[in-house]
């Protein structure tokens, strides 16, 4: 592994000088000569008929473009994996903040009052607000049953694994709405052209669902649709699918107006209106014998889908599959609904699903360990999954991965034991107590199952006819280090200086379809791709009489007189599926992903019992991604993610009225800052992967996995009472203390 | 510094931006970031919350940090501002950007230029700060993205590689 020159190494991150002058240019830097402000009507009530829209008379309307669902020259929906979400409400609403009407006016201010001058008076239907009511289907609002999606993991003979338990141990956990939080707002601007068609540039992660979404929408052709991605501020899943949504609403604007619209939302809009994690809820029922081992189980995993199906079911899909843990089940049955309720629609956050499905796997086996009698350190070391033995779906581990040996390195570096004894003497006494916690996961990498072999992505690279080097992909860069990483990987391929290297800028028009950048696939599929392609051209120009061992230099001027005499010099690679790697989309079975990342954490958490605050004193996150190709970029993806965890545990609560959230500002939706922060000390083993660019596998998600479940093993550390629900913030544990046995309190 | 103005309720306001003086005819609560980003297309500066929460939007206001979506525009008259795009004086990089883009403490960039100037006052006042003066001085910046840890990196190697 050690040949590589730039892989593996620091190098500057492509687009840092533009992010630390202020140069980089946010879609919200963005202007046009004659551009239009948009802005939307939304829905102010959960579910209902509309039935009159009125126009306050104050205002002179013929100022304004006003856009409804008759607008629409397309199909009236959000195309996605169904079509299900309309873009404008057409008759009916399903959900609080659902876009109705649309206004454009050149004033952005005058805009906003005229927003709220229009009237909507509806006839309200009955909503559905919990799981739980939309599973008792006394209200249907979707679909023949509330039912977007179920998955089955039926794996080995579960009937008669109970008559053999020692132990059935049974949980219930659920955890709630996050908030994305991005720090650029969602935004785009529209541009249309009776010749070009419509152009979006936008904050986004995925350009072709974008591009896919306006085709439908506006009834056009492919090539009358450009999507350019501006520089993004931050998305986390949050810019997923939802551009798709304000794209096409700037568009409708755009071309009835026929001048270019910006819609930027404000804080409140894009966090009452936008998506979130999908809420949960999991039941574990469990068959352990005497000495710990786990004989099989029991798993239901429902998640709170919102108004419309969108990415619903994949989240399922991802949380169901890593429902089971890092853990060797000789059978297990894991059921998984995606049900609907009259929220907004949920929606991608880092994890996908997982973070939801580990926290209770995570909560359970330290349930487990209580009632064997085993400590939270060996009943995981007993259950770890090892090479050669099957996952939840059948995945033979072929990798030597040694999940005890990482545990036993974690609890060195948190100082578990010595902490936990004294943690015990000094809790006897005064407010303060003090707890440690550990959560062991796993995170697949790119897409589910058969997902990659159906997105056939594509990458190009370009050698330019000033000798330099292009990568073409519409994989895009919102701070996690796409650009930077795929121009280690093509000049380690090409065996160039990282600097000889740049990316295109992701264009419709210009780069094909790498793929969403989503999944954690981006380094390890998409990465392999750019390697692929970049041998190409440097096969090509040795080809042509370039010797092997050449110079950037005498590769600059063979690729300079290549484009010369050719005109271009281009080479594209598509994702072949790895042989022997199989999966049955029916019996959910088979090589869920190309790879996983292993991780151990381990945190310390102190509760102050006169504020009932918890705050995590020390957080160690080790992990296995494979080749780390970037230390301090991969250093800060799992800083990043794990902060993101702590807030999902401790700080980020959603509070819902009517469907609505009511804390949609950064004032009352609180997210860590520095201050609340422990040290978070990341810590990589490194084992490769036969299938990602220089042995990588994902990394994006995989931190967002951990933190939860290992900070509320702490806290039940600390204070000997149950914490099966998170967030949990003050209130929230002053509460579960109040309301728990006093048997239960140590 | 303010006169009247012959369009009702605006008014003329001069102030020193990143050194050179601006006259801007604005309403007088003009938020000072609709100003800097629209009237003087210095668009370095972010709008993150709009409410004085997040910190993106971030300036020096005669050498204090403000959150300039909840300054109006007539506080800040006759003020002296330096945004990001006026802290290094030249093409060079400052030692504090330069450790930004070093120790990773810039990932998607939109809170970068305010944590800058934060860091950037954090230093005036302390040269040599603890991780734990750099940990509360920062608090009022937000980051979604880095978990913070490589920002106090970044500030810690701007303090030891300037001596100032």
């Amino acid at each position: 592994m050690k040949e590589e020159q730039i892989v593996g190494k620091s190098v500057p991150r492509k687009e840092g000088r533009d992010k630390v002058t202020g140069a980089a240019r946010y879609i919200d830097d963005m202007t046009m000569p004659g551009m239009l402000y948009g802005a939307t009507v939304r829905s102010q009530i959960p579910r209902g008929v509309i039935k009159k829209i009125s126009f306050d008379s104050r205002f002179n309307w013929a100022e304004f473009v006003a856009v409804s669902a008759k607008d629409i020259p397309g199909k009236n929906c959000i195309a996605l994996i169904g079509d299900d979400q309309p873009c404008l409400a057409d008759g009916v609403v399903n959900h609080p903040e659902e876009p109705i009407l649309l206004l454009a006016h050149q004033n952005p201010h005058v805009l906003r009052k005229a927003v709220d001058a229009v009237s909507i008076e509806y006839e309200p239907l009955p909503a559905v607000f919990t799981m739980e009511d939309s599973e008792r289907c006394s209200q249907i609002i979707w679909g023949a049953d509330n039912t977007f999606k179920t998955f089955l993991i039926a794996k080995g003979d579960i009937e008669s694994v109970w008559e053999k338990a020692d132990y059935i141990v049974e949980g219930e956990y659920t955890t709630g709405a996050q908030e994305q939080l991005y720090i650029e707002n969602n935004g785009v601007i529209a541009a249309f052209d009776a010749d070009q068609g419509i152009t979006i540039w936008g904050s986004l992660q995925c350009p072709y669902y974008v591009h896919k979404a306006m085709m439908a929408l506006l009834n056009l052709p492919s090539e009358k649709v450009r999507v350019v991605q501006a520089e993004t501020g931050g998305a986390f899943g949050g810019k997923e699918d939802y551009p798709s949504i304000i794209a096409g609403h700037a568009a409708l604007l755009a071309m009835k107006s026929g001048r270019p619209v910006k819609i930027i939302y404000d804080r409140m809009e894009d966090m009452t209106a936008t998506t979130k994690r999908h809420p949960s809820r999991t039941r574990h029922r469990t068959a352990v014998s005497k000495d710990g081992k786990i004989l099989g189980g029991e798993i239901e995993f429902t998640i709170d889908g919102g108004a419309y199906a969108t990415l619903s079911s994949v989240v399922l899909s991802r949380g169901v599959i890593h429902a089971g843990g890092p853990y060797y089940w000789p059978c297990i049955r894991i059921r998984g609904k995606a049900v609907a309720t009259s929220h907004p629609p949920h929606g991608a956050f880092r994890g996908f699903g997982a973070p939801q499905s580990l926290f209770a796997m995570e909560r359970h086996m330290d349930r487990i360990a209580q009632v064997v009698g085993l400590s939270p350190v060996e009943i995981r070391r007993r259950n770890f999954l090892k090479l050669g033995e099957t996952t939840t779906t059948d995945q033979v581990i072929r990798e030597e991965i040694d999940l005890g040996k990482f545990l036993d390195r974690a609890l060195v570096l948190s100082d578990y034991h010595a902490k936990k004894s004294r943690f015990v003497n000094e809790n006897q006494i005064g407010p303060v107590k003090k707890g440690m916690g550990i959560a062991a996961f796993l995170h697949g990498a790119g897409f589910t199952g058969s997902g990659e072999r159906y997105l056939a992505s594509v990458v190009g690279v370009e050698g330019c006819a000033d000798g330099t080097i292009r990568v073409l992909a519409a994989s895009t860069e919102f701070g996690q280090g796409t650009n930077t990483v795929l121009c280690q990987i093509a000049a380690e391929a090409l065996k160039l200086p990282y600097d000889c290297i740049q990316i295109a800028q992701p264009d419709t028009n210009q780069v094909p379809n790498s793929g969403p950048t989503v999944a954690s696939r981006t380094a390890m599929v998409v990465g392999n791709l750019v390697r692929s392609a970049a041998i190409g051209i440097r096969q090509t120009l040795v080809a042509g009489g370039l010797h092997d061992s050449y110079s950037p230099e005498e590769f600059q001027a063979a690729c300079q007189r290549h484009v010369a005499e050719h005109g271009e010099l281009r080479s594209y690679a598509r994702y072949d599926p790895p042989a022997g790697v199989f999966w049955d989309d029916q019996k959910y079975s088979g090589e869920a992903y190309a790879s996983f990342a292993w991780a151990i954490y381990i945190a310390e958490v102190r509760v102050d019992l006169s504020t009932y605050a918890a705050t995590v004193e020390d957080f160690v996150a080790l992990q296995e991604v494979g080749r780390v190709l970037h230390p301090i970029l991969a250093k800060g993806q799992i800083a990043g993610g794990v902060a993101q965890g702590i807030g999902f545990a401790l700080y980020e609560k959603v509070v819902w009225q009517n469907g609505r959230m009511q804390n949609g500002q950064m004032t009352n939706y609180i997210m860590p800052t520095s201050a609340d922060l422990p040290s978070i000390r990341v810590f990589f083993e490194e084992m490769g992967n036969i299938h990602g660019a220089y042995g990588a596998k994902g990394i994006g998600e995989l931190p967002m996995d951990g933190p939860a479940p290992a900070i509320a093993n702490a806290i039940e550390d600390a204070l000997g009472t149950r914490f099966d629900s998170i967030p949990l913030l003050p209130e929230d544990i002053f509460e579960a203390i109040s309301n728990s046995e006093p048997s239960e309190i140590r | 510094m303010i006169s009247n103005s012959e369009r009702p309720g605006q008014c003329e306001i001069s102030l020193a931006v990143n050194g050179e003086p601006k006259t801007v005819r604005v309403y007088p609560m003009a938020r000072l970031l609709d100003v800097l980003r629209h009237e003087l297309g210095l668009t370095g500066t972010k709008e993150g919350c709009g409410e004085g929460e997040c910190g993106s939007c971030s300036v020096l206001m005669n050498g204090k940090l403000v959150n300039s979506c909840l300054v109006p525009a007539l506080q800040a008259a006759g003020a002296g501002l330096t945004t990001i795009e006026g802290l290094a004086p030249g093409p060079q990089l400052t030692a504090l950007q330069a450790a930004f883009l070093k120790c990773g403490g810039a990932q998607c960039g939109i809170c970068t230029p305010g944590m800058i100037l934060a860091s950037r006052q954090l230093l005036d006042k302390k040269p040599k700060p603890t991780l734990e003066e750099v940990r509360e001085g920062l608090s009022g910046n937000l980051c979604r993205c880095t978990g913070y840890m490589q920002i106090f990196e970044a500030v810690m190697e701007a303090a030891g590689g300037n001596p100032e």
